[in-house]
């Protein structure tokens, strides 16, 4: 459906990107991560429409993007970090503004505006001023505004940043309602957010892609295969460690408190030995309180992407 | 059409929902009626039509100040704001969203010439003018009006901040209100081209006296056309940065 071919782009005689290539299928759901000054901001700069690149093709259904510009732009939604918005103006005007001016009639936006004001969940404040709304809000009425006319690929910059965990669990639900009738392309500092939510993730850095897939699909091609797991543990540290080296498929175990009077420990594991460990633990008269996968695992494999690309 | 008619309704509301059109506004038709009544005016007997002469210089003169104030935010506010991606990122052209911009701007500025019509309606009667002398007078305002916000958009589409695209704009203005004075310091044949495009000295001049020049009509209509399209590519010119 989109497809990116030799995307290079040059700010005068800084490269930004170069010879970027991908594809993205229909309701696909795909996170883009980078440090800063990757091309990410630049990659989806271009995918908007907001600047031409200085050489590549991009696509979306054949549609390309240079000889067909606004024909393009029609078919793409786009919310930046901040969100584009007319403070003066209410959430129901403005997002009829912002629908006709991306081509469609204002009958068009007003039948299809009852659909979006649920799926952001701003219906209840569809007719209150758009500077009176608190920071997410202001987000939804952003991710609003980029999928009122039904495009068919929505770019969402950091559509989580500065929400707090309440305002994030329900942006998370709204991403998730748009993978199933869009295509999302997300760009995001917040690894785990972007693990929770995407279908498959474009690494980039220094410019390039440097590994595309999905995240155990990434484990791998960063060398870290195997399963990790974080257990909370009521018990001493050493008699943890004891305990959880008893079982074959463990290769690292780390541990700290966790404030609580308990112990975080992380488990790296050849194979998926859940019901090993925590059977090892129980037995050593150990105290297990929680077992889930360990958050950071995103974060080592895009660690070791990034620095394996700059070494 | 559509999309030019969207963009000027949209920017036409924001001046009037917003208290920085009325004080524009305000400010404007205080210096307007206070200068009319100051020195348009005067105790001794005069001819009505000298009268409505100066009452459309001093009107001509608040109306590109206007013109400065009213465009600095058409596109410096948006990039300010950061509603200028909504803009750039829609299927409008470049050509389309600066034309939508200055349309609204000249309503606006419209708006404020109605609201000084009651000033020659007083000279017309207490003394002797006749409304195509009005009327005549209004098209050069609205003309050199036009000059002077086509100036301000572009001045507006080059620039990061508001304050810097009035700066811009002022600048711009002040230099063909002012080009009568650089011309008598200037040799030929630069001093004929230089005092033949002064707005007021120059080109304004027979809409004050109540005649319609249409080579001042095309002047002003150059004018606006050549800043609307540099605005247009200032902003094309963004697409390739």
């Amino acid at each position: 459906m989109i497809s990116v071919e030799g995307l290079t782009h040059y700010y005068g005689e800084r490269r930004a990107v170069e010879n970027i290539g991908f594809n993205i299928a229909e309701n696909e759901i795909v996170g883009i991560l980078g440090l800063n000054g990757a091309g990410k901001s630049t990659t989806l700069k271009v995918l908007a429409g907001l600047i031409i690149p200085t050489a590549g093709n991009v696509r979306i259904d054949g549609t390309d993007l240079v000889s067909a510009s606004a024909e393009f732009r029609s078919r793409i939604g786009y919310l930046p970090e901040d969100p584009p918005l007319y403070k003066e103006m209410t959430v129901r005007e403005f997002l009829l503004y912002a629908g006709q001016l991306k081509g469609k009639s204002a009958a068009e936006v007003e039948a299809r505006l009852p659909d979006v004001l649920r799926t952001c969940q701003v219906e209840h404040v569809q007719h209150r001023v758009i500077s009176e709304l608190s920071h997410g809000y202001r987000k939804r009425v952003g991710i609003a505004q980029a999928i009122v006319h039904s495009p068919r690929l929505v770019i969402l910059d950091e559509p989580i940043s500065g929400l707090d965990p309440k305002q994030i669990v329900e942006m998370r639900q709204v991403v998730k309602k748009l993978g199933k009738n869009s295509t999302v392309l997300i760009s995001s500092h917040i690894l785990a957010e972007i693990s929770e939510t995407c279908d498959r993730l474009l690494v980039l850095n220094g410019g390039k892609i440097v590994a595309a897939g999905r995240e155990s699909e990434l484990a791998q091609a960063a060398g870290a295969s195997g399963t990790r797991i974080t257990v909370q543990v009521r018990g001493e540290a050493e008699r943890v460690e004891s305990a959880l080296r008893s079982v074959s498929a463990v290769q690292r175990v780390s541990s700290e408190a966790d404030g609580e009077g308990c112990l975080r420990v992380r488990v790296a594991m050849a194979t998926d030995a859940r019901e090993s460990v925590v059977a090892a633990l129980v037995t050593a008269g150990l105290g297990v309180r929680r077992v889930g996968d360990d958050e950071s695992e995103l974060e080592a494999i895009f660690l070791g992407l990034t620095q394996g690309a700059q070494a | 059409m559509r999309g030019i008619l969207l963009v000027a309704r949209r920017d036409f509301a924001a001046y009037v929902n917003t208290i920085w059109g009325w004080v524009i506004l305000a400010i404007a038709l205080l210096i307007d009626g206070v200068f009319f009544n100051a020195w348009g005016l005067s105790s001794t007997p005069q001819y009505s039509a000298e009268v409505l002469e100066r009452f459309f210089y001093i009107t001509g003169g608040v109306t590109l100040i206007a013109g400065v104030f009213i465009t600095m935010r058409l596109f410096a506010e948006e990039r300010q704001t950061g509603t200028i991606v909504l803009l750039e990122s829609s299927p409008l052209s470049d050509r389309e969203l600066v034309i939508g911009k200055y349309i609204s701007a000249m309503f606006f500025l419209t708006f404020f010439s109605a609201l000084t019509l009651y000033m020659p309606a007083l000279i017309m009667v207490n003394g002797k003018i006749s409304g195509e002398e009005i009327g005549v007078g209004y098209l050069g305002v609205l003309l050199m009006g036009s000059a002077g916000v086509a100036i301000g958009t572009w001045a507006s589409s080059v620039s990061r901040n508001q304050i810097l695209a009035g700066a811009i704009a002022a600048v711009g203005t002040v230099f063909f209100v002012a080009c009568w004075l650089l011309a008598r310091v200037t040799d030929p044949p630069f001093k004929a081209l230089i005092s033949y495009v002064a707005f007021f000295d120059k080109q304004f001049k027979p809409f004050q006296e109540g005649r319609v020049n249409t080579e001042a009509v095309f002047f002003f209509a150059s004018v606006s056309f050549a800043f609307l399209l540099l605005a247009t590519q200032a902003l094309r010119a963004r697409r390739w940065e």
